[in-house]
């Protein structure tokens, strides 16, 4: 085993690398498990992004987060690309153990393990994954050139893949089950304006077809029932994601949702010196800045939780000080 | 939130890859090779189609070294970038990267879609190492 730090952040997101800016700031030389393969989060398969603070210009989603690696890097964090595979917080001295296998000790730990796209639970779904049906418009967008494809959901990242996708594809159909987009109004605008994309509304997909690549899905009004089929080669999935708490189940508590529950405005848990931020909290805002801002508190709330626990660790300090 | 067509498939800045450097160690594989490289192979080859834009690609490429480096003498391990090399990658149906493809005896006989763990990885390739 290594040697105890003070503070131990899981997952590398917006949350993730602000927490590890002002830990590290703070002096408390954060460990940080990135991911083997997921470090930067959910907006390493993003394109611009035009919402950040301070980018007037708008950023790349991948440019935004190995900036703010780097950040966290020139301020002493200590960035392992491995990934969690099983904790232990309930102690007062939180184990967390990596894939390759060793375990590491902190006294704080910071949960920022985002969210994972949700699936659109039909048969042949996972037959198809990779076959026609994807959920990174930038990494397959390429593969659907001059093809007739779909984009199901109504939100902001549905909105963004669609106009993405038209770069390639001959027409995007976006199949969304309300009659109105959840998109904000700028995003909305910009894809119903795009004459490559069109849009089948009240429409939910019940099934894909196709054997060995997606040649088409099936459609069900969700007002009358009615089914119906769209030829579709591609059909890129954007209806949202699904908080991955999967890590912590049982030992710190969850929304029925899966969310790790906060206490009020902090990031606490029910567990002491576990703290949350970002995706894995956020039922409403989901944003970047969001969680950079969540993941901030985080770090404060763990500094100020360190030095508490500090306090009572100091000689001559009785439990009763201590509680008083 | 794209507006500008860019000239490459996306102008997604390249800078350092996240996480560790990609090595140079791998293989690059060509449509013109892949006949040589892979299909008359007496090895099993896992060819990893992949592209510059592709994030999860980048990700995947450091653990696909570690294990062409540990399993040297079972499996190889080659790059194909579909951007340049469309046939090979059309032939092989890809249309998602990464994907993972391993040949024996000039046969396709596994496909793995999308960047996953080492561990995950091996276990997925525990027949052929």
């Amino acid at each position: 085993m290594s040697e105890v730090r003070d503070v131990i952040i899981i997952g590398s997101g917006p949350a993730g690398f602000t927490a590890a800016v002002y830990a590290a700031r703070a002096n408390l030389q954060p460990l940080m498990f990135e991911g083997s393969v997921t470090s930067g989060g959910a907006l390493m398969n993003t394109t611009d992004v035009e919402n950040y603070p301070g980018f007037a210009e708008g950023i790349m989603g991948p440019e935004l987060m190995q900036q703010m690696r780097a950040q966290a890097l020139r301020f002493g964090a200590e960035i392992v690309s491995d990934d969690v595979v099983s904790v232990d917080l309930t102690g007062q001295l939180k184990q967390v153990t990596v894939g390759s296998g060793a375990t590491h000790e902190a006294r704080a730990v910071i949960l920022s393990m985002g969210s994972a796209y949700r699936e659109l639970g039909v048969p042949s779904e996972k037959r198809l994954s990779g076959h026609g049906v994807s959920w990174c418009a930038t990494c397959d967008g390429f593969f659907f050139r001059g093809k007739n494809i779909a984009v199901v959901g109504g939100g902001d990242s549905a909105m963004e893949e669609a106009t993405f996708l038209t770069k390639f594809a001959n027409t995007v159909t976006v199949i969304h089950r309300r009659d109105g987009l959840r998109a904000s109004k700028i995003m909305a605008d910009r894809a119903l304006s795009n004459d490559k994309i069109r849009f089948e509304w009240n429409s939910e997909v019940v099934e894909l077809q196709g054997e060995d690549k997606v040649s088409g899905v099936r459609l069900r009004d969700t007002v009358t029932g009615a089914e119906r089929d769209l030829d579709v080669e591609g059909v890129f999935v954007a209806i949202g994601h699904d908080p991955r708490s999967e890590l912590v189940k049982g030992q710190v508590d969850l929304d029925d949702a899966g969310y790790v529950v906060v206490q009020g405005r902090t990031t606490m848990t029910n567990l002491a010196g576990v703290f949350a931020a970002g995706d894995l909290v956020d039922h409403t805002y989901r944003q970047a800045v969001t969680a950079a801002g969540t993941g901030c508190a985080a770090a404060l709330d763990a500094e100020r939780y360190l030095a508490a626990q500090h306090e009572t660790d100091k000689p001559g300090h009785t439990l009763a000080e201590a509680s008083a | 939130m794209t507006t500008a067509a860019p000239s490459t498939p996306i102008d997604t800045p390249i800078g350092t890859p996240m996480g560790r450097p990609m090595g140079q160690s791998t293989i690059v594989v060509t449509d013109a090779s892949f006949d040589a490289e892979v299909i008359k192979s007496d090895k099993p080859v896992l060819v990893d189609y992949w592209a510059e834009w592709c994030g999860p690609c980048r990700m995947v490429a450091p653990i696909l070294e570690e294990i062409a480096t540990e399993h040297a003498d079972k499996l190889r391990i080659v790059k194909l970038n579909v951007d340049e090399n469309p046939q090979a990658a059309a032939m092989a149906g890809v249309t998602s990267i990464p994907t993972l493809a391993v040949y024996q005896n000039g046969e396709l006989v596994k496909t793995i879609i999308g960047a996953k763990p080492k561990q995950s990885l091996l276990a997925d390739l525990a027949d052929y190492l």
